[in-house]
């Protein structure tokens, strides 16, 4: 396996795909967004339940390849418990990182979510590892429209 | 070259895993094709997605570069030595085609910009003028989009309805269905002649036969088709046939559609503009004879030219041949492929060609492509611009390796090699 493929498809990433973490639907969710990407037929659903301004509880459900799975469930466990200001930051970490927009990312902040890096060397790729964050963005601003990656 | 109007090319079970001895210098035809030599992320470039776009000899090169280097003019109206070369050339190239397809007359033969616009070509042309409230489009269940969308547009605008026929669990259309959709409200049949996400080939000259004890014209949908099996679309009675440059190793933006004289001199322009005119005038305009009327505007001279070029290179070969030597190919393919545990084929029709679109129980369709692009092999994932399909076979994508005369046996063994790579990562 080349050594782009193995970091791309590391254990932590493997292990999120196939035991997602909080994934399943959430009844009485206060917020909830749906997102596809047309291109896969990845799809995504992010629920939230907010108290003031903390994210009590999150959870996803839907189908996609191991990398938009393995995101997803990373997402949910980097957030659970963290308040919106906090998601939204690291949201934009996570995309800087992904798209090497060169604007400054925080590693430390995203914790464990550094081992998407590797997803910059596969252009094809990054919606997959942004979909459930984008998803995410739309269920905190919550104006109700379905997110697609196009 | 030999004609085999409409015919299918069988999928043989083979007892072992060899390829059977049919005489092909795939390796000489190979060299005709300058990107197949060369290697990505240091892997030798195995190119299994056909399906999608197809690679051009270099006859087809030379003719584009030529054509820019030496004999680029407007065509039709210029009074000057290069614009009547150019003329030349574009009017060849619809004479090539005309006899490509066993047309009757090349005024039958329509350059558009491919198989999707030749469909919206005739969805909007004789559907708004012959559809009415309450009319019946027929389709299949396995089209892709471009022969979905067109129709689903003219039965909004028209108030007409969309029917579909429906496949079997081997992606084989119901014959028996379709003859039982058919009624008095039916107004027109547009199929696929090759499926493709699946491969299957349908048998169109029978649906076209049925099709007009009523009357009802029919489309046939070619962009899969045509580079694979010989087409003639006299012998299929098909009343339109449309099919896509690039899938038959010519150049991208350019495609025909053929149409039966009698449908087309009734049928409205689509575009308006230059060419397609006899007289303009603020109070009247007045239209071209058949083909010019539908070809507004200076056309795609090069991809013309590029098409003839590839149409050339296929006829020296023979479409008979590639054709045998492709069910070979695919025969090998099927079977080295199936024998994988764990790999599921989507698609097994008994008449099919080309294509093997493959699910890998839980494994996305996208991580199976991004590992074997690791190993050099070109391959879809995704849904095929076929999600009806997708649907019906209840998966969210497949991986479709299709496959070409240039590709051979080394081909489909890399391909088995890099699904175990599949397998290994996901262990």
């Amino acid at each position: 396996m080349t050594s782009e493929l193995k970091e791309l498809y590391q254990e932590l990433i493997l292990d999120h795909s196939k035991s997602p973490r909080n994934f399943h639907a959430m009844k009485g969710a206060h917020r909830k967004a749906e997102g596809y990407n047309p291109l896969c037929g990845d799809r995504i659903t992010v629920y939230l339940q907010l108290d003031g301004g903390v994210i009590k509880d999150i959870s996803f459900e839907g189908s996609g390849c191991a990398i938009s799975k393995a995101s997803s469930s990373m997402m949910t466990a980097s957030l659970k418990g963290r308040t919106v200001a906090e998601a939204r930051d690291f949201f934009e970490n996570f995309h800087n990182m992904l798209t090497g927009r060169g604007k400054s990312v925080d590693k430390e902040k995203l914790g464990k979510l550094v081992v998407f890096q590797g997803i910059s060397e596969f252009p094809v790729r990054v919606k997959c590892a942004t979909l459930a964050w984008h998803t995410l963005h739309a269920a905190l601003e919550s104006d109700g429209q379905t997110v697609s990656t196009e | 070259m030999s004609r085999v109007g409409g015919s299918f090319v069988a999928m043989k079970k083979k007892p072992v895993r060899e390829m059977k001895k049919i005489s092909f210098d795939v390796e000489k035809y190979r060299r005709d094709f300058p990107l197949l030599n060369q290697k990505v992320y240091g892997k030798q470039l195995v190119y299994l997605d056909n399906a999608a776009t197809t690679q051009k000899p270099q006859a087809v090169i030379d003719a584009v570069t030529r054509y820019y280097s030496a004999e680029n003019a407007n065509i039709h109206r210029g009074i000057h030595y290069l614009s009547q070369k150019a003329t030349d050339a574009y009017d060849e190239s619809r004479d090539k085609i005309q006899h490509f397809l066993g047309a009757r007359d090349w005024r039958e033969i329509i350059f558009v910009r491919g198989a999707t616009e030749g469909i919206n070509l005739v969805a909007q042309s004789y559907g708004r003028k012959f559809l009415k409230e309450g009319d019946e489009v027929i389709i299949s269940a396995m089209e892709h989009h471009s022969n979905i969308v067109p129709w689903q547009i003219l039965c909004e605008e028209t108030g007409a309805r969309l029917r579909v026929v429906p496949i079997n669990d081997r992606g084989e259309l119901l014959l028996g269905e379709y003859e039982k959709l058919l009624n008095k409200r039916t107004r027109f049949v547009s199929i696929t002649q090759m499926s493709n996400a699946l491969g299957t080939i349908n048998p169109v000259k029978r649906m076209i036969e049925i099709a007009h004890r009523t009357g009802v014209p029919v489309l046939v949908d070619g962009a899969q088709s045509a580079p694979h099996l010989a087409v003639d679309v006299q012998d299929l009675d098909c009343d339109f046939f449309v099919f896509s440059g690039h899938k038959i190793y010519g150049p991208t933006g350019i495609g025909v559609l053929y149409g039966k004289a009698e449908w087309l001199e009734r049928m409205p322009p689509y575009q308006g503009g230059g060419d397609m005119i006899s007289r303009v005038s603020f109070e009247k305009t007045l239209y071209n004879k058949i083909p010019f009327k539908f070809e507004a505007g200076t056309p795609h001279i090069e991809g013309v030219i590029g098409l003839g070029a590839a149409i050339d290179y296929l006829t020296k070969i023979g479409l008979g041949k590639i054709a045998a030597y492709e069910a070979e190919l695919l025969a090998y393919a099927a079977e080295k492929l199936s024998s994988i545990p764990g790999l599921r084929l989507i698609g097994t029709a008994k008449e099919k060609a080309s294509i093997v679109s493959f699910v890998l129980g839980e494994i996305h369709a996208h991580d199976i492509g991004t590992i074997l692009d690791q190993q050099g092999i070109a391959i879809r994932a995704g849904h095929h611009c076929a999600m009806p399909v997708m649907e019906r076979f209840q998966v969210p994508a497949t991986a479709r390796a299709s496959l070409a005369f240039y590709n051979r046996k080394e081909d489909i063994d890399t391909l088995e090699r890099g699904i175990s790579k599949v397998f290994e990562v996901f262990k």
